[in-house]
């Protein structure tokens, strides 16, 4: 049994940490959600230089071999800075559909982009109909000679004003929620019978709606096996959630360290206010919540490459508990600081904001807690 | 004991409805979906009710009142609610009105209660400071009487509206030396006076509903003094009093779930309704449960007031239980909405062109949910009711 982190692992977060405390403080970080773009692609190509963007990737694949323990690493400072540039879609989710289910080809052609900051990706899965369900698909893809032609519509597709291609599920056959027939594609996003519609999303980041109209693609868009894809959606979209379970580790933490903080300065009838009992505790409880995330957060990391049904009580199991913990912690550290708590101004309304969307990414409290129910 | 509604009430629900139906306009929607209202948008309805003589029927007659019963108010309000119109502001209305007609002189009723009616006039809140908030008492804004008039100096905040404000009802220390609550005075200040600078701040959800209020050497007519000199905690007392008591929202809220309920069923899960899975009707019938409960608590209040008992402590279970309702409402409605959750609906300078995303019914949902955590905040805070209740009710 052993929590501690290698020599390597302590230098990529020393790493991270000096970069975004020196570029990446909370004014820098909302003139970049204020600006036209909504993103720093600067900011971006630091990181792919101090090889962050390669960090999950094998060596063989041109990556510096770490594991989800490293994304975990990077994904809590992020959410610490409330970083908005889009890791989870392009690293954790288009990275790892190419690493765990591209072929030879594929990874040749699209990790390199990743890697050098060259090429974002965005995931475009859901769809107004499909709620959280992965396999609610009306987006349709048929074959057409060699390739596919791709129709539908897909929503709130996270970062994708930034990205030039694009991960896409469709349904090669079946009906419109079997789990088989279900086909993941790369699309470029400026093909032809590519529309987007853009817009700022509560959290301060970029979102577009997608719709595909006719769309051709070559067989070598295709990752994995037609109509096989749900199992590694479902895989890849529990790694995602235990980024995004670290992310929120980083949130709460902030927003835990500024509550007491507040608390212990702030004075009302002449004491500070974390001397009321009732604060006090409360403050006990967001610590708690805290530290039931950062457990739940190791444990999703360390069981992503356990069995199907294993893995998915353990992705889960960490978004049920991040969805009630950023809640809760998100509410109250708004509550302790009294108006204060409401102001843009102030960074705690935004850890909250982010926190809120956490809950709603891949899907909220409700629907993981019946996953985890009905998993195997 | 009796809940339900006599012959004459059913004629007077009948007759409130016909007239907001006839009267209400079409092209002022509510402002659910939000982007924010102009000045004379969020006083339209207002001005409806003052030519019908209806917009203040909890004041005495003698000062405009309309002489229901406790009943007739309830159904008025259930009216209301139902048809979505309009909320009126309260700082005139529920807040400074009530001290005016109670506490001031003839000549300032005479001055300052048409304005209010009518709307002419529209009054913010000058109470809370920077360094004064659930301790109200500790408020620093001095008011040095010079001559015949007062001289103000200080830093107001979190004045809701006050960009708008023609006049700001507000709380200054006229003695330095007494105790905190006995060197207080309520006073009535023109926003136009110089001296006097609004600073907006805009909250997390992006809009801009409170400000920041400078007040520098302004100098304020004597005959400006609500009663009496460092009597002010007392009338500023009695307007909290009516603040806790309006802030249930009772009715909106029913109205709310009303909504809540046919968003979810619109929604699908797995192709059927949200609203039909286990897990999300458990929470909705959950919330309509503690909503009837303070249906029932604010009957008995008012049924108590109008026997003559003014709102007492126990106005602060309405306060505690109505905003944690409220609060929850918008926590399912976001959560009904799904992935269009994260839609942020532009707040600010629009062109009016932008894209919002999303069916319509989802637009806003978080920055509302974002936006009613105020309502824990203010009015006395959640914790300051507990402490009330704790307090005042059960003597501890
Ligand atoms: C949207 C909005 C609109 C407002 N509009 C107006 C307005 O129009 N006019 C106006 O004058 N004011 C207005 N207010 C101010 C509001 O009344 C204050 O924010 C409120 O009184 C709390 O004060 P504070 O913000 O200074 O928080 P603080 O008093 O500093 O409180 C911080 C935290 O400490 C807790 N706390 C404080 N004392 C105790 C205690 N004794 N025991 C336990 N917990 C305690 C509070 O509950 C809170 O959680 C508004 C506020 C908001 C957010
Ligand atoms: C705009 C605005 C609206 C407000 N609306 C309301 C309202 O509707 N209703 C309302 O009652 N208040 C409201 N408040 C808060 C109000 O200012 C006071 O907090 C409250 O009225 C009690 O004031 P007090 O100073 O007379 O009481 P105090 O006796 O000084 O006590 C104030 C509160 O703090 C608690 N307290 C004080 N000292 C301590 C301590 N050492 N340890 C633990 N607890 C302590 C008391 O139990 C009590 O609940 C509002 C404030 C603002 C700014």
């Amino acid at each position: 049994m052993d929590f501690s982190f290698t020599e390597e692992q302590t230098l990529l977060r020393n790493t991270v940490q000096s970069l975004l405390g020196d570029k990446y403080d909370f004014d820098t970080r909302r003139k970049i959600v204020k600006s036209a773009e909504g993103w720093s692609q600067p900011m971006w190509q630091q990181f792919a230089e101090l090889g962050l963007l390669a960090a999950p990737f094998s060596e063989e694949l041109g990556g510096l071999g770490g594991g989800s323990i490293e994304t975990m690493i990077l994904m809590e400072e992020f959410g610490r800075h409330l970083v908005v540039e889009p890791f989870v879609e392009t690293v954790v989710l288009a990275g790892g559909f190419l690493r765990e289910g591209g072929s030879p080809a594929q990874q040749e052609a699209h990790i390199p982009g990743i890697i050098g900051g060259e090429t974002v990706w965005a995931f475009a899965y859901a769809e107004p109909q499909g709620r959280y369900n992965l396999a609610d698909l009306a987006t349709t893809a048929k074959k057409d000679g060699e390739g596919y032609t791709i129709n539908g519509y897909k929503a709130v597709v996270l970062g994708a004003p930034w990205a030039q291609k694009l991960i896409v599920t469709a349904r090669t056959s079946g009906g419109q929620r079997d789990r088989d027939g279900v086909s993941i594609f790369i699309v470029d996003k400026n093909a032809p019978g590519v529309s987007t519609r853009d817009y700022p999303t509560v959290d301060g980041r970029r979102a577009s709606e997608i719709t595909f109209e006719n769309i051709k693609v070559g067989a070598d868009a295709l990752i994995g096996a037609e109509g096989k894809g749900l199992p590694l959606v479902e895989k890849i979209t529990d790694q995602a959630i235990a980024a995004l379970s670290a992310e929120a580790v980083g949130c709460m933490g902030e927003l835990n360290k500024a509550t007491v903080e507040y608390c212990k300065t702030r004075k009302q009838f002449g004491v500070p206010i974390g001397k009321f009992q009732v604060l006090q505790h409360r403050m006990v409880d967001m610590f708690m919540a805290y530290e039931q995330s950062v457990s739940m957060t190791y444990m999703v990391n360390l069981k992503l490459d356990e069995n199907e049904a294993e893995r998915t009580k353990a992705a889960a199991g960490a978004k049920v508990q991040i969805g009630k913990a950023g809640r809760f912690v998100g509410q109250q550290a708004v509550q302790l600081h009294g108006g204060m708590g409401m102001t843009d101004e102030l960074n705690v309304g935004h850890y909250f904001k982010r926190l809120t969307m956490i809950d709603t990414q891949f899907g909220n409290v409700d629907h993981q807690l019946k996953r985890y129910s009905t998993a195997a | 004991m009796d809940m339900s509604f006599s012959p004459q009430d059913l004629a007077f629900r009948d007759e409130v409805r016909t007239f907001i139906a006839e009267n209400y306009p079409k092209d002022l929607k509510s402002r659910r979906t939000r982007g924010e209202m102009t000045k004379e948008e969020i006083l339209t309805w207002h001005r409806i009710l003052y030519k019908k003589g209806w917009v203040v029927p909890h004041w005495p007659v003698e000062y405009g009142g309309t002489g229901w019963t406790t009943t007739q108010r309830y159904i008025w309000n259930e009216e209301n609610a139902r048809a979505e119109t309009q909320a009126l502001l309260p700082f005139g209305l529920a807040m400074v009105g009530p001290v005016i007609y109670t506490f001031g002189n003839e000549e300032q009723k005479k001055r300052f209660l048409p304005g209010i009616l009518s709307a002419d006039v529209w009054w913010c809140q000058g109470y809370s400071e920077p360094g004064a908030g659930s301790d109200l008492a500790g408020l620093k804004t001095r008011a040095v009487r010079e001559g015949d008039h007062y001289v103000v100096n200080g830093h107001k905040i979190w004045t809701t509206l006050a960009q708008y404000a023609d006049w700001m009802f507000c709380l200054v220390r006229t003695d330095a030396n007494a105790k905190a609550q006995e060197g207080i005075s309520f006073l009535l200040i023109d926003m136009k006076t110089p001296g006097i600078t609004v600073r907006p701040i805009i909250t997390m959800d992006g809009a801009h509903e409170v400000n920041e209020v400078f007040l520098e050497d302004v100098k304020v007519p004597a005959e400006n003094l609500i009663g009496e000199e460092n009597k002010g905690w007392t009338y500023a007392k009695f307007l909290l009093g009516n603040e806790r008591s309006g802030i249930a929202g009772v009715s909106r809220s029913k109205k709310a779930i009303e909504r809540l309920k046919s968003i979810a069923t619109a929604e699908l899960v797995d192709g059927s309704p949200l609203l039909k899975t286990d897990e999300f009707s458990r929470k909705v019938a959950e919330l309509e449960i503690d909503l009837t409960a303070l249906e029932v608590t604010e009957l008995r209040t008012l049924a108590a007031e109008s026997k003559g008992a003014g709102p007492g402590p126990e106005a602060s279970i309405l306060k505690i239980k109505g905003t944690e309702i409220q609060q929850r409402i918008t926590e399912l409605t976001l959560e009904a909405v799904g992935n269009y959750g994260h839609v942020n609906v532009p707040t600010g300078d629009l062109t009016g062109n932008e894209f919002v995303a999303g069916p319509d019914y989802s637009n806003g949902s978080a920055q509302n949910y974002f936006n009613m955590r105020k309502t824990s905040i203010y009015g006395g805070s959640n914790e300051i009711q507990h402490n009330i209740i704790a307090k005042m009710v059960l003597g501890l």
